[in-house]
């Protein structure tokens, strides 16, 4: 078992406590739910959009610190990429929580603290809700994203 | 060891020996990395103690064939374990008769069984059925399709602050549409013990026939149909020290007897014609197929194993080791427990504040204790105590103060990782 402080790094306690970008997005362009069925993980992400970038994203919801310490980077993250480049964001971040092996891509930045997850598959489901909420946002996908 | 039994003199044939029955459990000595594994989610499932694990591996070396259909000497071995099986569960239920017991593979095919059959055969547009909040969702959702199907209505009895069951709720919703009453014995996200005996005189004062669900019940405490006076019960061999894929619903005969049955195939009939088939009587009309003889005969040392050590020893034990359990946990900061009915047994389930229950699961696992954390399967209750998920610590007869003192010092651990 790898230590504990990979998990949860200071910068992830500390989104955790103090969540940017959290609270209701007024006219926002898109809007999409998440929820974690196994954990009681709730995610709501609303985004705007102006000739294809995100401009504004906000989540509101509840989650343990590991799902709400990703959405609050993840919209911090985000914010004035445009679509295309959030969906290949998306992607280089499941690679990070999930591929043992993969180097940490740079272009991640602060992102990166999430590296650790990968050494706890229970828990890379609450990594990556935020994101797969994100995409049914950014996709308009109105079903409810669920991680089961 | 700081041994909760021995803070009390007490006779000691009814003191559980503490380090005897750890011994009869192997995976009780496996580590978790470099620390020894606490175990604390037995309301998930119990683990086997050797007994069992030998019972099964007898009967694949020495006892494997089919039952009910060979003339040889083997599958009369095998199938005289089987039937045996029965009678034992039918003993530890308190059932009048074996045939009163139908193996199914779990809990959940229990009541989806009488769902399917009583309930689907009985129930009509308008009818009822009266659950509680506090039912898993195994309870919950068969249920909730039979009266989708049938345009029928689910009724369901609330529950107290403490998690107690609202017997004066349950009197209004018992109405002359009622079929049925489906309820938990004991709750797997709260510890409340159910009055199921008066739940079912209610009931029965109004002809509603009782099914419970008594999947935690049947390892803490004893269980005897008849004095319940309950129609159907339904329990799953994998928590009752019993391997997985295996479970048992006691019905009431003459209930069993009017029932249609549940799935069509093998063993479940006496004859077949392309005419007309004509069913096996009870209970292998409800078991069709070729069903898990090893399981039942491992079920069948299961709970030998538990009438071995015997009810009053283990419910001493397992009450002691509760308060001793909720004092420590109440005294740690921050923490509420979710649960808190006075007749309660066995289970733990607690929030804290500013750290969400599956960061405790994660951090306390590090220390080698071994919580579920979630909603249990019991979604309503999480909505009824507007938390999203309780940390849940459940104990068995093989759970000790050390365990309870590992379970605290890691929660301390969750504090230094959150502030
Ligand atoms: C109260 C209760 N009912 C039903 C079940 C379902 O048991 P199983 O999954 O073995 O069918 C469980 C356990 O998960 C339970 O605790």
């Amino acid at each position: 078992m790898s230590d504990l402080r990979d998990l949860y790094q200071e910068v992830i306690l500390d989104h955790n406590r103090s969540p940017r970008n959290f609270g209701p997005l007024e006219g926002a362009d898109l809007k999409a739910d998440g929820h974690n069925p196994l954990c009681g993980d709730k995610i709501s992400i609303a985004v705007k959009v102006e000739d294809g970038v995100l401009t504004d994203v906000r989540f509101e919801g509840s989650g343990c610190a590991i799902s709400k310490a990703s959405a609050s980077l993840m919209t911090e993250g985000v914010k004035g990429k445009s679509l295309d480049e959030a969906r290949a964001m998306f992607e280089r971040f499941r690679q990070l929580v999930t591929d043992q092996n993969a180097l940490v891509d740079p272009s991640l930045g602060k992102l990166a603290v999430f590296a650790g997850v990968r050494d706890y598959p229970a828990r890379v489901k609450c990594a990556i809700l935020a994101w797969h909420t994100l995409r049914a946002a950014v996709d308009d996908n109105h079903d409810i994203v669920s991680t089961e | 060891m700081t041994g909760v039994a021995r803070t009390e003199s007490e006779d000691s044939a009814h003191v559980l020996d503490e380090t005897r029955i750890r011994e009869q459990f192997p995976i009780l000595t496996s580590m978790v990395g470099d620390r020894p594994l606490v175990y604390l989610d037995n309301a998930a499932t119990t683990q086997k103690p050797r007994v069992v694990l030998d019972r099964l591996s007898r009967y694949y070396a020495a006892e494997n064939a089919n039952i009910h259909r060979g003339v040889y000497q083997l599958s009369q071995v095998a199938t005289d374990a089987y039937e045996g099986a029965r009678a034992k569960v039918a003993r530890f239920l308190h059932a009048s008769d074996p045939s009163e017991i139908v193996f199914t593979r779990n809990a959940t095919e229990g009541i989806n069984l009488v769902a399917q059959t009583f309930g689907r055969s009985t129930l009509g547009a308008g009818d009822e059925v009266v659950i509680s909040t506090m039912e898993h969702h195994s309870n919950i959702v068969p249920w909730q399709l039979l009266c989708e199907e049938k345009g029928a209505t689910l009724k369901v009895v609330p529950i107290s602050d403490q998690g107690e069951l609202d017997l004066d709720e349950l009197d209004v919703l018992l109405g002359p549409r009622t079929k049925l009453v489906s309820i938990v014995h004991m709750s797997n996200s709260l510890g409340t013990v159910n009055p199921v005996r008066e739940v079912v005189e209610r009931a029965h004062a109004r002809n509603v026939p009782v099914l419970v669900d008594g999947s935690q019940a049947a390892y803490h405490m004893k269980v005897d149909v008849r004095a319940l006076g309950c129609d159907f019960y339904v329990v799953t061999g994998h928590k009752l020290y019993g391997p997985t894929g295996i479970g048992a619903l006691y019905g009431r005969r003459t209930l069993l007897d009017a029932m249609p049955p549940y799935q069509g195939g093998g063993d479940m009939i006496s004859s077949v014609t392309f005419d007309k088939t004509t069913y096996n009587e009870v209970p292998h009309k409800f078991e069709a197929g070729t069903p898990h003889i090893a399981g039942a005969i491992g079920l069948g040392a299961a709970v030998d194993f538990m009438t071995s050590i015997g009810f009053e020893p283990i419910v001493a034990h397992e009450r002691r080791l509760l308060e001793y359990a909720t004092n420590a946990l109440t005294a740690v900061p921050g923490l509420r427990l979710i649960g808190t009915a006075p007749q309660k047994a066995s289970i733990l389930s607690f929030v804290l504040d500013g750290v969400h229950a599956h960061d405790i699961g994660t951090i306390v696992d590090t220390e080698g204790v071994a919580i579920r954390t979630g909603h249990h399967c019991t979604q309503p209750v999480m909505d009824r105590f507007g938390v999203p998920a309780t940390a849940r610590a459940s104990l068995a007869m093989y759970n000790n103060a050390d365990d309870i003192d590992r379970l605290v010092g890691a929660l301390t651990k969750v504090r230094e990782v959150f502030g």
